[in-house]
This record gives structure tokens, sequence and C-alpha cells, in this order.
């Protein structure tokens, strides 16, 4: 379906965000938010600087997608979950290196980059964050 | 304040229509909702639709529309609001027709879905309703976000998968005697926790089905041309937006837009949700019905379940509920559905809604969700003695 191609420019311009994970930060008020926006949620001040949120988190809630829209026929089934970083800011992203079945609510999960989607046999290759869970550290 | 009244309805049955294309619906419809208010002079059309331009690749519906029931020339457009498409449609009707500057205002709401024959590109089309850039991209569908939406909010008010199960029995049972309902079969509890899971735990009899649909309105000023022997009052109307995205709400177990909107219609109705005597909620999906119920002032927090379990939602309860099934099993033809609602509503008012008549309903209310949560539209209609 052409309304769904993955278009070039739309991801070049939120490579900051889905590589690195910078969110907006209000200077006015000490809100955090992902991604920025121009006015702060909160107190609609315009003074939100650029700020590169942390890259740990917990899940809040997840769900496991059965049914793919066009594109995602590969990685059937996966998994999808709200994710509250360290700092209290949520991001929406795919769960990777975990059975689907494994997941639950609280899993401590960083932030990786992977392939997301591809446009096509001959089209861009489109890569962005994902969420694995922590290794068992001692 | 004169309230704008609605003179005359018309809708096509829910179904796969493979012989109708979105013109032919939309025209059917809306000649219907003409002749049924005695041909007044109609001085403006609002269509409203979702995904005519991703699915059947036609846009400009205003001239579409127009055209189609020989009325070029006359002012019309399209608008748009997701799911709550068919309800922003009646919105901007409503304004247009308070404002005094058009007198009688053709509404249509229609969806042709199944130009679309993969579920793939369905389900792409349908999660345009989301946030593309940080949902959609990573694999979203629409009735994933709906999903999270459902686990959090058993998790939080402790629902079993039966509790969640109650609403798609009531609506089917309700769409079985609907002529004009897509889904005219009854389902078992057993059925229903059967069903194939679309995205866990969110199952497909959970889901409102795909299929195609117009309805249609004539709205006018209480002055307006036109046989009012049936009309019915739009009281009030209120909207509100959300978020585009789930993740950036903060409580995703509560339509924040979605009780704004009722607090709205209702301060314009000058009414209380305790005078509701019938409800059209926006059942996309178990949980998103619950919640509706919640928003509008009817059911405590996580109680909604019980309320459809104790018999009070049946058309002979207390409170009837989607008496023609809901988008569950009347149907859901995307940009059609709130047209549908408030159509169904003012034949309620009416006393000319044929087997799914209730006793006596004075006022009512339909609520029409876009997105899941991000854009909602209440009305509120009463009888006119």
């Amino acid at each position: 379906m052409w309304a769904y191609k993955l278009n070039i420019p739309s991801h070049w311009r939120l490579l900051s965000e889905r590589y690195r994970l910078v969110g907006g930060y209000c200077e006015n008020c000490g809100y955090k938010m992902f991604p920025r926006q121009k006015v702060c949620p909160k107190c609609r001040s315009e003074n939100v600087k650029a700020v590169e949120l942390p890259k740990r988190g917990k899940v809040i809630t997840y769900t496991i997608v059965q049914t793919p829209p066009r594109g995602f026929e590969y990685y059937t089934p996966y998994a999808l979950a709200i994710i509250e970083l360290e700092d209290g800011t949520r991001v929406f992203g795919q769960l990777t290196d975990i059975d689907p079945s494994d997941v639950q609510e609280g899993l401590e999960v960083e932030m990786t980059i992977r392939k997301v989607r591809v446009s096509g046999e001959s089209g861009a290759i489109a890569y962005a964050y994902k969420f694995r869970p922590l290794l068992e550290r001692e | 304040m004169q309230k704008p009244i609605i003179a005359g309805v018309g809708f096509t049955k829910i179904s796969a229509h493979w012989k109708s294309s979105l013109k032919d619906l939309a025209s059917e419809a809306a000649l219907k909702a003409l002749n049924d208010a005695g041909n007044p002079e109609i001085k403006a059309i609002v269509v409203g639709n979702m995904m005519s331009g991703i699915i059947n690749g036609q846009e400009n519906l205003g001239s579409l529309v127009a055209e189609s029931i020989g009325l070029q020339g006359v002012p019309s457009v399209k608008v748009e609001a997701a799911c709550a498409s068919g309800a922003a449609a009646v919105m901007w009707a409503c304004l247009s027709v308070l404002s005094g500057i058009f007198e009688s205002v053709l509404v249509v709401g229609v969806e042709k879905m199944t130009d679309v024959t993969d579920n793939e590109d369905m389900s792409s089309a349908l999660a345009t309703a989301a946030d593309y850039d940080y949902e959609v991209f990573f694999g979203a569908t629409f009735p994933s976000l709906n999903a999270m939406i459902m686990r959090s909010y058993a998790e939080k008010y402790n629902l079993s998968p039966e509790d969640f199960g109650h609403l798609p029995i009531l609506m089917h049972k309700n769409a079985v005697d609907v002529a004009h309902a897509q889904l005219r079969f009854p389902i078992t509890m057993e059925g229903y926790l059967n069903s194939p899971v679309i995205s866990d735990p969110l199952k497909l009899y959970d889901s409102a089905p795909i299929g195609d649909g117009a309805a249609a309105l004539v709205i006018t000023s209480r002055d307006g041309a036109g046989n009012l022997d049936h009309a019915v009052e739009i009281a009030g109307f209120g909207s509100a937006t959300d978020t585009l995205a789930t993740y950036r709400r903060e409580d995703i177990t509560s339509l924040m837009a979605a009780k704004l909107a009722t607090k709205r219609a209702l301060s314009m109705a000058a009414l209380e949700p305790k005078d509701f005597d019938i409800v059209q909620i926006h059942d996309a999906f178990s949980v998103i019905g619950y919640l509706n119920l919640e928003a509008l002032g009817i059911v405590e927090k996580g109680k909604a379940h019980k309320f459809i379990a104790s018999g009070d939602a049946d058309r002979s309860g207390a409170l009837p509920v989607n008496p023609e099934g809901g988008l569950k099993a009347r149907g859901h033809p995307v940009g059609a559905t709130g047209v549908y609602q408030i159509a169904e509503l003012a034949l309620q008012l009416s006393d000319r809604a044929g087997p799914s008549q209730i006793e006596n309903p004075n006022v009512g209310v339909a609520m029409n969700i876009g997105g899941t949560g991000a854009n909602v539209i209440v009305h509120v209609l009463r009888r006119i003695e």
C-alpha cells in the first residue's frame, strides 16, 4: 500500500530521536517528554530544549501482536510495550531479544538499535530503537 | 439558542458490499435521508470519512458526493477525525446551521473498506488513526494499542477475560433482528473466550468487524424547510482532544477527552447523565466500550462490566446501550459510524426504530471516538414533544 511505504525524508528527520532517544526538557517547569515538542504540554512554555533520555527503563504495559501490518510479517508474533525510562519519561517501542511469552510488566529493559522495517526489496532499511531485557548481572 | 434538528435519516445495510462503490453507498444513504426529510433545499453538505484516500484512492469527497446526488453547485467538504469522522461531520453541520448561514445541511458518513482485500493493508490503513512517527513506524496496529489499554485496565480493576465478554455478547444479541446490522448472529461466552487472539490480550470478538456502509442525516434549523413530523432535537454537542499517541497519556485506563466532551455536550444541553434514556457507545473494542460508559458518567471506574452483566443495559433494562448492536455487531464502517449512531438515536427518539425500539426514550447520547481516545465527539439528542 503506497501510503505505507517507508519514506526516506521522514525517517532522516527523526534520526536523533530514533538512534539516540533525544527528547525534550522544559527549562521552565522541568518536565521531560518524548518526543520533544515545541510547546511544553504541562506549562505551555516554549523554552523546551533537546535532551538525551536515559537508555534504561521498565515495561509499563505490553501486547503481543499476532496480526501485523504490512512490513512486519517477518517479526510476528512480536511484543510492543510502553516503557518508563529511569527519569519517568515514557516511550513506545518493540521489545527484542526476548520470547514474547516471557514479557511481563515491570521487566527491566535497555535501548538498543535494531532494524525496524524495510521498504520493499530495493528500498531503504530503517534502523531505530528497540528495547531488550537487561542481562542478569552479578 | 435555537437547537438544530434532525429532519431526516437514511443509511445502508453494513456489509461487504462487493458490488457497490463508495459513491454508490454515499448516494444511497443521502437520497434516503433527503426523502425522509421531505426533500428540503440543501444549502451545504458535510461528508464524514477517514480512509478514502488510502483505501479507495479518492479524496475530494465533497464534490464526489454532491455530484452523485445531483447537487453540484452546493458547498460540500469532507471532514476527518479518524473513527470519529462521522460525529465530526454532524458537529460541523450543527455549527453551520447554528451560524444561520446554512439553513439545511446534509451530512453523509461513508467508509468503503472492502476495496482493500489484504488484512495487512487494512491494518496499516486503520493505524493511520495513531501516531505514525512514534507508534505505527514501530509496528503498532490499532488493535495493539487498544490491547495495551485492555491489559492495563484489567490489571488495575482486576477484570477476568470473561468480564470483557459481556459487552460483545450483548451487542450480538441486540443485532440479530436489526436489518441494517452486519453481524446478525448471537455469540456465547465460550465462543468469545475461544475466539482468536489478535493482539494479546485482545481477541477477535473484542473487536468491531470490517465493513462498508453509509449513513446520512438532514440537519436543519427549526424554521428549515421540509417535513418535521419525526424531527429530533440536537440538544447539545461537545468535543475534545487528547494526545495523539497512547503512550503519552498519564493514565491510559481513562479517556480524558471523552470526559471533557461529555461535560461540554451536557452543559450545552443543560442535562445530566441521569437524564439519559438510551446510550450509544463506541465499542470498537470491548475495553473502549467500558471506558465510554465511565466517561459518560453512567458507571463508576472499573464497574462497567458489572453494569452490562446485570441486564440494565439490555433493550428492556434501566438504561439501554446500543440497542442496534453497536460497533461490534451493527458494524463499524469507520467514518460512517458516528452518523449511524446518531441516526439510530434519532429513530429511537421518534419511535421509528422497529424491532430495536425501546420504550419511550426522551434523551439519548452518542459517543464517537477517534484513535484510542485522541479525538472524541459527543452528541445529546432529545425528543421533540
